[in-house]
Formats: C-alpha cells, structure tokens, sequence
C-alpha cells in the first residue's frame, strides 16, 4: 500500500466507515431512543403511549425500591472490585516476577477461562455449594451434620461467582502493566538501600497502578451492569439494578420504565468510566489485547 | 528477595488458580457420574448423561442455532474488524485516538442497557425480535474485541514484502490477495474465533433480542436451570468446554507445528 502521509487521505475513512455506520446504527441512536422512550407511558402490558412526561423518571427519582437497588448495585460492585483486586494483584506479580520456565503455562491458564462457557462457569458454583455440592458432601461424610446445609443462593455465592468469572480480567490487566516495568529499577532501589519490601511499595506498586486501575474499572461495570449472575446464584433479595431492567422489560413488558431504567444505569457506570478516563486515559484498557 | 516471602506469593497464587480451576474440574468430573441426580455423591462412571443430552432435542436445536450464530457473527465482526483496524495500523488521520475510542466505546455500555437500546429502536421501527436481531447484536458485541485483537497482530506485519510486491509491478489489489492477506491470515483467524466465542457465550444480551421460541446454548440452560442441575447440564458443559477450549488450542498447536515445518 502506498504512502499515508497525506492529511487528507479517503482510504482509511473507507475503511473504517463499515464499522463506524454499525456502531451509530446499533449503539449510539439507540441509546438516544432510550432516553426518548424513558418519557413515553406506559398504558398496559407491552402497551405505551407516545409523550413527554416525567412520570417514568419522578417514579426512580422517589421509590425507595430503586435506590435500595442503586445502593446495592454500588454496593456489591465495590466489593467484588475490591476482592479481585486484592486476589488477583498477587498471582499477577508472580507471573510477571518468576523465572519459572514455564510461565507460558501460567498465562494460557489465565486466558482459558475466557474460553469457557459464562453460564457453565458461573453454575458450577451449584456444585460447590448447593444441596448436592461438594462442600456439604464433605460435610457429610466427616459427620459434621446430618442434613444438608443451606450455603447458597446469598449474597456470598453471588460475590464468588462474580470474582471467579471477574478475576482473569483483573489479573491480566495488573500482569501486563508489571510486565512493562523496567526489571532495572527495584534492583536499583535495593542498591540505594531500600528493603524489598520499601522497593516494591515506592517503585513497582506505583508503576502497576495503571494496570491495576484498568483492572478495577472492567470488574467494576461488568459487575454494575450484571443481572443473570444474580438469577443463577442469588437469593430473591439479591437482586441488582440490572434485574430490575430485566423485569420490567422481560417480565412487566413496562418499555418506559425499562428505559428509563437503562438510562439510569448507564448514566451511573459512564460516571465511573468517564472519571476513570479523565484520570487514566483509556488506552490502558486495550494493552492487555497485546 | 527472601524465599520465603517467594514461597508465600508462589502458594497464593497456586490457590488462587485452584479457585479458578476446581469448580470447572467439578462440572468436567460430575458429567460421568452415573448418580440420577447432578450433584454429589458421585456413585459410578458413565455415558448415559452424554447418550442422553444427544438424543435431547431441544438442546441440538440449541447448539445448532448457537453455532450458526456464532459463524455469521464471526464473519460480520471479523470484517468490519479488519478493515477498520487496517485503517488504524496503516494510516495516519486526524482524529486517530477520537475513532479508536468510538470503535471500543460498546464495550463500556453495560450490555444490559446495549440489549434494551437496540431492542426499543427495532420497536420503534416495527422491526420484531428475530435471529437477524441476534446476528447484529452479537457482531457489534464483538467487534471492539475483534478490532483490539486484530490490530495488535497486525502491527506485527512489516511493511517491506508489500512494498516489494509493489515494486516488481503487482498492483495493489494483487498485493492485498497475494502478501497482505495471507500475512495477515493468523490475525483474521484470531479475530475469527474470538468473535465466534463472544457470540457462542453470550447470554446478558441474548435473553433480550432473541424472539420467543429461540434458544441458544446459554438460555436454554439457563431455562433448565430453574430448578436445579440436572445432570444432561454437566455433560453439556463438558461439551461446550471440549468445543471452546479445545478448538483454539489445537488451533494454536497446529499453527505452531506448521510454522515449525514451514522454517
């Protein structure tokens, strides 16, 4: 291909003009109508009435149902993000720190449960908890109890099948920003007479940040913008606030509020992305690709 | 560094993959299990789970929706993907970093919120839920990951060999077919398979685009689930697990093999 100098080149806007005509089509407008359906009424079942009303958005704003869930959402999103951070700094920095021969392994271990099924993963927590799951078996067998105990379908079970399915994310992003760091410089703070522990708190850690951040961020709005995690391994009060965009869309075929709901929901984790972005720039986000 | 604390760091992270790990083995391990019931204890070893889930047709005419899905998905994003990360790569534009934001940008809406978008702007054109709904859906899904995965391959790609290709007289269009492209084959193939396994995965979205009556893998276990496991679900996710995981390794070993013969 010819030079690509000139500033005013027709040959990448070709190129690109596919998918930016499908992200406008399939992305953009519609989150427009969502806004413009979240005033329109809702009459009955999956009818709706054409109008520009505040009905929709006066109800969120003062129904203590919706706060509850928005409190939850938060709530749950910063405990997952926090566990996963806290799980998945360390193997991150052993992968990027070890002379292991076979690190390779170590990573296509990290990246094969992206490989696997969302739903598998997330229901095999049934077998460890449940009824019938491994750890009440166990149980069992040791004579501890008699009959089964009831671990599941809480807010715990929900938390730990969030981080398992959370965590690859997590843990690459921290590895690739550690793996970028200059192998020189905790040796040199070493020389300079810092303990290692000093040395990875002044120089690794701080470098890692990025990493870590953009970490963070991923879990924080996959775990926000959730409701089937919930569904599969929640109780019926563990509910977040993309259950209620499932039931009034799914369930209440009330269109309205579903979108006022969305809204609502994207307006809350395009905050957290936009503040993410103005401190770290979203270019982190796409090296874990590389 | 002490090594000790090594030690320490090397143990956590052992667990901290056998978190990963076990509840996954447990399914892979349940789905012999000759017991009538999903769970523990296991009583014997077994093919009935599998005999079964093959002669359950609701969940082939799953699989089978799911894997058509999967391939048109693949082609779609694969394409836009790699036409629009070939305008990243190889050209400098103004406005660079402004479109690579807008080309990853639906990976930061909650995909909640993609699913009831998309969905009320097909209401509002009287457009009903169908498997093309599906089909767009899942391809704009996947295309930010397809052009972030196809992008860092393509930076691998040296310019030179194009560029003699020119200069011995081939004209772009040959060039493109004849180096280019085949240059650029692992990095199609990649994008490929990561679109097809968005797809094949996807369930958040799926509940809400598909029309009533389609099943794809996940919803329908998802529907099965309602109650508890039952044991054609194990068997299933060893399957799924055989495909998506198998798949891109032996993908991977016979790319790596052929290189080494190829040399």
């Amino acid at each position: 291909m010819p030079s690509n100098d000139q500033s005013i080149d027709k040959r990448p806007w070709l190129l690109l003009s596919p998918s930016l005509v499908a992200i406008t089509l399939l992305v953009v407008i519609p989150m427009a109508f969502i806004l413009v359906y979240s005033f329109y009424e809702n009459l009955d079942l999956a009818v709706d009435k054409v109008a520009f009303q505040f009905g929709n958005w006066s109800e969120v704003a003062t129904d203590g149902y919706y706060h509850t869930a928005i409190w939850k959402t938060l709530r749950l999103s910063v405990i997952v993000t926090v566990l996963a951070a806290v799980l998945g700094y360390i193997p991150a920095y052993f992968i990027a720190m070890t002379k292991f021969r076979d690190k390779w392994l170590l990573l296509l271990l990290l990246i094969l449960p992206f490989w696997i099924s969302f739903i598998i993963r997330t229901l095999s927590w049934i077998h460890i908890f449940g009824n019938q799951g491994a750890l009440n078996g166990l149980f069992q067998m040791l004579g501890l109890t008699d009959a089964p105990l009831s671990l599941m379908y809480n807010e715990f079970t929900v938390i730990v099948g969030f981080i398992h399915v959370f965590l690859p994310y997590m843990i690459l992003n921290i590895y690739v920003s550690l793996e970028g760091i200059d192998g020189n410089l905790e040796p040199a703070a070493r020389t300079l007479g810092a303990t290692p522990w000093q040395a990875f708190r002044e120089v690794t850690l701080p470098l890692s940040l990025p990493g870590l951040a953009a970490g963070c961020l991923l879990v924080f709005v996959l775990t926000g913008g959730s409701y089937v995690t919930p569904l599969i391994l929640g109780g019926p009060s563990d509910f977040l606030f993309g259950n209620l965009i499932y039931d009034a869309i799914v369930t209440e075929l009330n269109w309205p509020m579903g979108a006022t709901l969305s809204f609502t929901l994207l307006l809350l984790l395009g905050l957290v992305v936009v503040v993410y972005s103005r401190l770290m720039g979203l270019n982190q986000l796409s090296k874990a690709f590389k | 560094m002490k090594l000790r604390v090594w030690t320490l760091l090397k143990t956590y992270t052992v667990l901290v993959y056998f978190f990963m790990f076990a509840p996954i083995a447990v399914v892979l391990v349940l789905a012999f299990n000759s017991s009538q019931f999903g769970g523990f204890p296991i009583e014997g070893f077994s093919f009935r789970w599998f005999v079964k889930l093959s002669e359950n047709e609701a969940i082939i005419r799953a699989l089978r929706t799911s894997v058509i899905l999967g391939a048109c998905t693949a082609v779609i994003a694969t394409t836009l993907g790699i036409l629009a990360a070939l305008a990243l790569v190889r050209y400098s534009f103004r406005g660079k970093d402004l479109i690579t934001t807008v080309l990853i940008a639906p990976v930061l809406v909650p995909e909640t919120v993609l699913a009831v978008g998309l969905l009320i702007f097909m209401r509002w054109l009287h457009v009903p839920r169908s498997f093309g709904l599906l089909l767009l859906g899942h391809s704009i899904i996947a295309l930010p990951f397809v052009v972030l995965v196809v992008q860092a391959r393509l930076t691998g790609i040296r310019r030179d060999y194009e560029e003699a290709a020119r200069s011995l007289g081939a004209n772009p269009l040959q060039t493109f077919f004849a180096v280019t492209f085949p240059l650029m084959l692992p990095a199609v193939f990649a994008g490929a398979l990561f679109a097809f396994t968005i797809s094949f995965d996807n369930i958040t979205a799926t509940i809400f685009w598909r029309p009533s009556g389609m099943e794809t893998v996940p919803t329908q276990i998802f529907g099965m689930l309602r109650n508890s496991v039952s044991p054609e679900i194990n068997a299933l996710g060893f399957v799924m697990i055989c495909i998506t995981v198998g798949v891109p390794l032996m993908a991977g070993a016979l790319a790596r093999y052929y290189m080494r013969n190829t040399k």
